[in-house]
């Protein structure tokens, strides 16, 4: 198998794509899920449908919305503008952006699973120890959520990789900047050059597995250790 | 788009049968025709595909023909932006041009070929963004993400009124002629019946209304 320069400018790409996303994500998916782990907030519940909303709608809604308001008339295209960043749209930092909305549930659930497992129990004694609430954090919760953030994190970079619709809405194509392979594919489709689409889908296939499988041995020695 | 569902609505007006219309790039439509879609018509945005079609044994041959030739405009969403010539591509006064896919579409293909004949390919090209067709390509331009576009007249055309905006109409020697052409699928009465109607003065006049020349 071999490839064109501008299908491996469009894997190298997805892979920028997905790491930037991915560790985003990490640090803003973290404070937000250690929140909605602990508070009884009547706010919770808003902001845990917030987060859940990629899962459900459709990728088009999240990139027709995303085209409108980042659109120099829109209000992140106004606010983007304002601060000199330009648009965002058919930019990489508009596909980071729309991203890690697309990809938010897909990290911040698994954190927020592992931090409600881990109980109130192990931060008590912590604290009783005389350990301060960021000690804790770091030498308490962290090692003991680490099987929720390496699933959340893996969750989130092969998401972002997968993503489609909202690229294709905010993204026109533009190489070596917004045409990842998932576009890259579907344009070899409509060209009907099956050849290409097929060689770089096979590609996708056999990545995305690898990277489940992994996660899956990864999850199961840990928790083979730890219970 | 716009035209066809006008189309339709007249031809339902005085037929008792109703057509359900199904929109889609002419890529794809041919890959679900090849892979047995029940469709009775395929009116193409080009003249490969339903050649094909007929050269696999789908499409009916005898029924191959030409209902529309495309012509091209550069359009801007905002008033004033386009003069009514060139000068905004060659003096680089915008922040994106947005074009159909040249590659996909032959209303991409063709706005290239003007880029080619005006010798503006090479300075325009950091500003181009694709559209994966030509609706998408008309997407970029209307919601102001890209200041002008090369997009399909029957988009902006209506009544032979434009709308909204500013535009410049293409001359059509500067690109190879849009030939859309449609071809029956099997053998079906109604599309027989629509394509007879397809034929008349009175589609012909809706065509033209959009923009469409004949």
């Amino acid at each position: 198998m071999s490839f064109a320069q501008s299908d491996l400018s469009a894997m190298f790409l997805t892979v920028k794509l997905a790491s930037t996303v991915t560790i985003i994500l990490l640090i803003i998916g973290t404070p937000i899920a250690w929140w909605l782990s602990k508070t009884n907030s009547i706010f919770k519940g808003f902001i845990n449908s917030l987060i859940a909303l990629p899962l459900v709608l459709p990728p088009t809604v999240l990139g027709f919305y995303c085209l409108i308001l980042m659109s120099p008339k829109g209000l992140i295209g106004q606010i983007t503008n304002y601060i000199g960043l330009g648009s965002l749209t058919f930019t990489f930092w508009g596909l980071v952006v729309a991203s890690v909305f697309y990809s938010l549930p897909f990290v911040v659930q698994p954190i927020q699973n592992s931090f409600e497992t881990i109980g109130t129990r192990p931060l008590e004694i912590a604290a009783t120890a005389g350990s301060s609430p960021l000690d804790t954090f770091m030498t308490v919760v962290l090692p003991l959520a680490k099987p929720g953030f390496l699933t959340a994190a893996i969750l989130g970079f092969v998401h972002t990789v997968g993503e489609f619709g909202v690229v294709l809405m905010i993204g026109g194509n533009i190489p070596g900047e917004t045409q990842v392979v998932s576009v890259q594919i579907y344009e070899h489709v409509e060209a009907l050059d099956y050849s290409t689409a097929h060689s770089l889908s096979m590609v996708m296939v056999l990545f995305s597995f690898t990277v489940l499988l992994v996660l899956n041995y990864l999850q199961r020695s840990n928790k083979t250790t730890l219970f | 788009m716009m035209p066809m569902k006008a189309i339709v609505k007249e031809f339902e007006r005085t037929n008792k049968n109703k057509i359900s219309l199904i929109f889609g790039s002419s890529g794809k439509l041919y890959a679900q025709i090849k892979n047995g879609a029940p469709y009775q018509a395929f009116f193409s945005a080009d003249q490969v595909k339903p050649k094909i079609l007929c050269n696999e044994n789908i499409g009916l041959k005898k029924s191959l023909f030409t209902y529309a030739t495309g012509r091209l405009a550069l359009w801007s969403s905002q008033k004033n932006m386009v003069t009514n010539d060139f000068s905004i591509l060659s003096n680089l006064n915008f922040n994106k041009l947005s074009l159909a896919n040249p590659r996909l579409a032959p209303y991409g293909y063709a706005a290239k070929e003007v880029l080619i004949h005006l010798n503006l390919l090479k300075t325009t090209r950091s500003k181009w963004v694709q559209g994966e067709n030509i609706s998408q390509a008309y997407q970029f331009v209307y919601t102001a993400n890209a200041d002008i576009g090369f997009i399909a007249l029957a988009q902006i055309m209506k009544n032979e009124i434009i709308s909204k905006g500013s535009y410049w109409l293409v001359p059509e020697n500067f690109h190879s002629p849009i030939y859309q052409d449609a071809v029956l699928i099997k053998k079906s009465l109604l599309g027989r019946r629509f394509f007879d109607f397809f034929k008349t003065q009175k589609v012909k006049n809706i065509l033209k209304s959009y923009g469409y020349s004949l």
